[in-house]
């Protein structure tokens, strides 16, 4: 750590930037000055009021229809974010266990988990993920679900080799000794131990669990309309965006920012907590 | 060896079995298939017609062991839609996305192996941390943002790239550079630590005790067994970008697996649907039993595990 500085700047900034979005997302409807679904023909694509022909009522412009930006960004916060965490819990749970087991347990269950994660990369991720929002019919929910019963992979590889780490330790050792059940050791020795490279993880996760969301979405099988997911605002704006760029640097920067934000903050929580380099 | 790559495609072929019935349950995921591809608006008699069309009234114990005999001969059924056969359609798309996967990783080499040199010989400095720094800004990039970006950048204010289609090879540079961002952070990684290693060992201290340059040190010695791995996590991520264009496939309108998949998800076309989804799976598969060939080949410690 010869310099330490950059990585704890960047550290800082990523967690400032998850804290920003977060708390604009809770208290979305304190803070826009309009309702994100009201249209107003009469307003329709009004650049934002720091660029030429804007106006100081609608700060980030107007959509297509005259919804205010500013107002749909805020809210598009709150689906994001809703999104990563909901998919990083439903994924981590079962990831965490998978790995858990096949690195606890060893042998037929290690291969059974070594094969359920290799089937799982080998399935085209986002295909599979837009053939079943289809199908099933795209709600919240639904992208929820779907993206948790897909982005498991990575938990269950960390979950597992640190479980093989932390397996044969003394104090594991000492608690078969002690007589423990082996519940009791899966869960106050062994899970405690290796949390925080999970942390890490989940970090990871819910960056791509807030991407692929807005992948989904602006392919059309994501978030329904009128809801302001920020993919669905690049899709909705793609058709005007020849005449004008800023209708989809908007939303786009918001969901670059955003995603760094964790990253970085990811970075942070690996060297403060001294995870795993190699995920 | 023999009894390694054994092994290995013994799993492969297990892993086929279960996308297989994987890609099949997916399409029944709607319940009812016939009402599906009818529409809200048919009568019940142009469902049934449909069904029976269709093959989708018999039971479907009998329709999953038809798609598996028939997908295992190469024959993966017609499309509802063109009535074509599935694997032609497939074979069609199959250059577009095969030149715009080589052309990201073509990018994502070129870019991530010099950087992650120049970062594992500078370990520790401002330029190691700025190097890997650009890896975590380029994983945090929406692809299908940054591909209306560029073609907005390059295709309309400056005009020196087409913004859509691959009527000639320019049209595969934008979404190519797209495509080479998600690849280009685990290339640079590996590159790097498989570097810092290398250096820190006793040949090159050998290597540079016999007064070699600095240069052919690292490119000679140092490269040379750092790189293995490196082409090897290459074929795995070839995998991850072929099954992943179908976002940038769509952004520029290229004609590929991807938009066909999409095509066909968005228009109830199940058979093709339920194909792509192996087809892409499949590639993958034989692309990871490469990786695994050829790291095996490498590091003979590896075949024992």
């Amino acid at each position: 750590m010869r310099l330490p500085s950059i990585r704890m700047l960047a550290a800082g900034l990523g967690t400032g930037i998850v804290v920003v979005v977060l708390l604009a997302g809770i208290f979305a409807p304190w803070i826009t000055p309009y309702d994100p679904f009201a249209h107003n023909l009469d307003a329709r694509m009004i650049p934002p009021s720091f660029m030429e022909g804007g106006r100081p009522a609608n700060f980030l412009g107007t959509d297509h229809i005259g919804r205010d930006y500013f107002s749909r960004l805020i809210y598009g916060a709150r689906i994001s974010m809703l999104i990563g965490l909901a998919t990083v819990v439903t994924s981590g749970l079962i990831g965490i266990t998978l790995g858990v087991m096949g690195g606890f347990f060893g042998g037929r269950v290690d291969d059974v988990v070594m094969f359920a994660i290799t089937c799982r990369l080998s399935i085209p991720l986002i295909l599979v993920a837009l053939a079943v929002v289809s199908l099933v019919g795209s709600s919240l929910s639904v992208v929820v679900l779907t993206l948790g019963l897909l982005l498991w992979d990575r938990f269950a590889v960390v979950a597992r080799t640190t479980t093989m780490q932390v397996r044969n330790l003394d104090y594991v050792a000492a608690a078969w000794a002690a007589g423990c059940s082996r519940f009791h050791i899966l869960t106050r020795e062994v899970l405690p131990n290796i949390a925080h490279h999970l942390v890490v993880v989940a970090t990871l996760e819910m960056a791509l669990a807030i991407l692929l969301e807005a992948a989904l979405s602006f392919l059309g099988l994501g978030v329904p309309p009128p809801l302001p997911s920020w993919g669905l605002m690049i899709a909705e704006a793609k058709e005007y965006m020849f005449f004008s760029p800023w209708i989809i640097m908007v939303p786009g920067i918001s969901l670059f920012t955003l995603v760094l934000g964790i990253n970085f903050m990811g970075d942070g929580l690996r060297d403060m907590l001294g995870a795993t380099r190699d995920v | 060896m023999l009894n390694f790559i054994a092994r290995r495609a013994l799993i492969a072929l297990l892993v086929t079995m279960t996308v297989l019935t994987i890609s099949f349950a997916l399409t029944r995921l709607s319940g009812d298939l016939a009402f599906a591809i009818a529409g809200p608006q048919a009568s019940a008699a142009d469902v049934e017609i449909i069904r029976k069309a269709y093959g989708l009234d018999k039971p479907l114990v009998v329709q999953f062991v038809n798609w598996v005999t028939s997908a295992l001969q190469g024959d993966l059924g017609r499309s509802f839609l063109y009535h074509d056969s599935v694997a032609k359609m497939i074979m069609a798309r199959l250059p577009v996305t095969l030149t715009l996967g080589l052309t990201g990783l073509l990018i994502a080499t070129l870019t991530a192996i010099p950087l992650g040199i120049i970062a594992a010989m500078r370990e520790g400095t401002m330029l190691d941390r700025g190097i890997m720094t650009i890896a975590v800004i380029g994983q945090a990039m929406p692809s299908f943002w940054l591909g209306l970006t560029l073609i907005i950048v390059f295709g309309l204010k400056l005009g020196w790239l087409p913004i859509s289609g691959v009527d000639t090879w320019q049209g595969y540079i934008l979404p190519g550079i797209v495509l080479s961002f998600s690849a280009i952070p685990a290339l640079m990684r590996l590159t790097r630590s498989g570097m810092v290693d290398a250096l820190a060992s006793d040949y090159i201290r050998t290597a540079r005790a016999k007064g070699l340059s600095r240069m052919a040190i690292v490119l000679k010695h140092a490269l040379r067994n750092a790189a293995m791995p490196v082409v090897a996590i290459s074929a795995v991520q070839l995998g991850f970008m072929l099954s992943g264009s179908i976002v940038i496939e769509t952004v520029f309108s290229l004609h590929g697996v991807g938009y066909l998949g999409w095509e066909a998800i968005s228009k109830n076309d199940f058979p093709v649907v339920q194909s792509v989804v192996l087809f892409l799976a499949v590639v993958f598969v034989l692309l990871t039993l490469l990786a695994d060939m050829l790291n095996a080949a490498l590091d003979p410690r590896l075949r024992t595990q």
